[in-house]
């Protein structure tokens, strides 16, 4: 597995006055597990949401975001095409995103839309194909007797496992996952992680996941990207992310800029181990 | 020197704020005041009300049912025209809400043209709407569902694209996410939770119409006003009475048609 799926290269982002993301850049290859990791602030979910082009980076920066070898944004322009482009990758949300009246059947359905004809979508005709489909979608997460109940009755946990039937639906090879067990129970979180690495170990799909809690990167991740402040603090496998790094990885985190005195003299601003 | 929090406790307006209020109290008891000062009254017919009421009254009494066959065809009448014109309205408020609507009009100039349609839906009166259209489409049941549309408009327009400011944008990115083009995203993420909204707005818009078109009559916008007009004007009080006691019983009626089907769309 030597393909490279998602590349990115010199991505800044500023919000304002605030930069967020500042010259980013690493690749992920195809098939890979990899944990996104950094205080909170540090711009995880604005890096994800690049990736897929829900927000654009500076003009006049010589940023690019690459998935499977389709240009997404480059120098803070969507790329033509960008939009059919996303229909590959799947996304999942922090808050999960359903729509909360719609039954958990259409809520997974509504991730065949992207690469669905017009005609179909706008009258609501799904196939029994695809019907088919959800239902196995539904299976893998442990769901399928709630397919019929409103998706605002679930539990945040059943709510984040129809949010991935969805991506599973989409059939993306790329799996974007923002903070998905964040406001989960341990139990849940464990069932959510578990499915995740199931799917990236039976149909190889690629997964990057930004976490909170680095004991679920070391437990489910073989790799891990650090953010701190902006920039790339760590990227390698995730057994390398040791505890003083982690220490120095979160370590003055609420404060807007790095702490020098803080920090040996020697500390490293940023760590790149050979993957 | 800053006053301490001890300080700040005990009063409960600074003394800009209390001057603000004095200043606003004053100006709403001289506008009364002068308002009041305006209107002509004439005291005499004011004092002799009650015994005209009474008057009143007594010609009323008792109803008179003769011509219940031409009032019952004109109340269906009125119902038609509140329902026919609540059904195009609700047609034709949806485009106008979605470009009046923030969140998703497609630019600036089409924002512009739906707040402008609502404004002046909203800002002109049934009854100013029906004499215009009366002069325009001659005395009859035309005009009077025009005119009962063209307010109901920006009524309509006006709430439904507030629900669509006001709708989770979660759904939308997520939706968005997956590729889905923009009409598919407003089809699943955004109509969805509007739809409740867009239910109680409609039948309360037909409630409110069902009223509004009992007067239409007036201005010889067709319904159950014309017949009282013509009433009124030969001074036959008997059949006065048997039509108000017929809107009475069609406003109620259809104040509980709205209530179930209110319930029923939540
Ligand atoms: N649309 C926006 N407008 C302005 N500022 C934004 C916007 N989106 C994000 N930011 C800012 O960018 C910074 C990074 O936000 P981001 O959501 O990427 O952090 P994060 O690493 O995901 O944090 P968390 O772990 O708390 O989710 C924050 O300071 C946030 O305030
Ligand atoms: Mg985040």
């Amino acid at each position: 597995m030597s393909l490279t799926t998602i590349a990115v290269e010199h991505l800044s982002k500023t919000f304002g006055h605030s930069p967020v993301l500042q010259d980013v850049g690493f690749e992920i290859r195809a098939g890979e597990r990899v944990a996104l990791v950094g205080p909170s602030g540090s711009g995880k979910s604005t890096l994800l949401r690049h990736l897929v082009g829900l927000t654009k980076a500076n003009r006049h920066s010589d940023s690019r975001v690459t998935v499977m070898d389709r240009c997404i944004q480059r120098r803070g322009r969507l790329a033509r095409g960008s939009r059919a482009q996303r229909c590959r990758t799947g996304y999942i949300f922090q808050q999960f995103n359903l729509v909360g009246r719609l039954s958990v059947m259409t809520n997974v359905l509504i991730g065949r839309l992207g690469c669905m004809p017009r005609w179909r979508a706008l009258i609501g005709r799904f196939t029994p194909e695809e019907h088919e489909m959800a239902l196995r979608s539904l299976k893998r997460v442990g769901l399928e007797e709630l397919a019929h109940q409103r998706a605002n009755t679930l539990s945040g946990g059943q709510m984040q496992r129809v949010a991935i039937a969805r991506v599973l639906m989409q059939d993306a090879d790329i799996i974007l996952a923002d903070e998905p067990i964040a406001s989960l129970d341990p139990r849940s979180a464990r069932e959510v992680m578990d499915t995740l690495q199931r799917i990236n170990e039976e149909d190889g799909r690629t997964i990057v996941v930004s976490l909170h809690q680095v004991d679920y990167a070391r437990d489910y991740c073989q790799r891990a990207i650090a953010l701190k402040h902006g920039q790339v603090y760590f990227d390698g496998p995730i057994d390398q992310l040791t505890d003083i790094r982690l220490a120095y990885l979160y370590a003055n985190a609420e404060l807007d800029k790095p702490h020098e005195s803080r920090f040996p003299a020697s500390a490293p601003t940023a760590l790149r181990v050979a993957g | 020197m800053k006053p301490t929090v001890a300080d700040r406790a005990w009063s409960r307006y600074t003394s800009r704020q209390r001057w603000t209020r004095l200043a606003i109290t004053a100006t709403v008891v001289l506008a009364v005041s002068w308002s009041l000062s305006t209107i002509d009254i004439i005291w005499p017919w004011v004092w002799d009300a009650p015994a005209q009421i009474g008057d009143l009254f007594s010609r009323m009494v008792p109803p008179d049912f003769s011509s219940l066959d031409k009032i019952v065809w004109a109340l269906i009448e009125t119902l038609n025209i509140a329902t026919i014109a609540t059904f195009i309205a609700v047609v034709v408020s949806l485009p106008i809400a979605y470009i009046a609507a923030q969140n998703t009009t497609p630019n600036r100039a089409t924002l512009w043209l739906g707040r402008f349609i609502l404004v002046s839906s909203r800002s002109v009166n049934t009854l100013i709407w029906a004499l215009l259209f009366v002069a325009i489409f001659g005395p009859g049941v035309l005009a009077g569902i025009i005119a009962i549309m063209f307010r109901s408009l920006g009524f309509l327009g006006k709430l439904i694209g507030e629900a669509i400011e006001e709708i989770d944008q979660r759904p939308v990115e997520a939706l968005e996410a997956t590729g889905a083009s923009h009409a598919k995203v407003v089809l699943y993420a955004i109509v969805p939770q509007v739809i409740p909204t867009f239910f109680a707005v409609s039948v309360l818009r037909w409630d409110i119409n069902l009223r509004e078109s009992t007067v239409l009559g007036l201005v010889g916008a067709g319904g159950i006003g014309v017949i009282l007009q013509g009433a009124i004007n030969t001074l036959d009080w008997r059949t006065v009475a048997t039509v108000l006691i017929a809107i009475i019983v069609l406003v109620i009626a259809g104040e509980a048609i709205a209530a179930w089907l209110r319930k029923k769309a939540i």
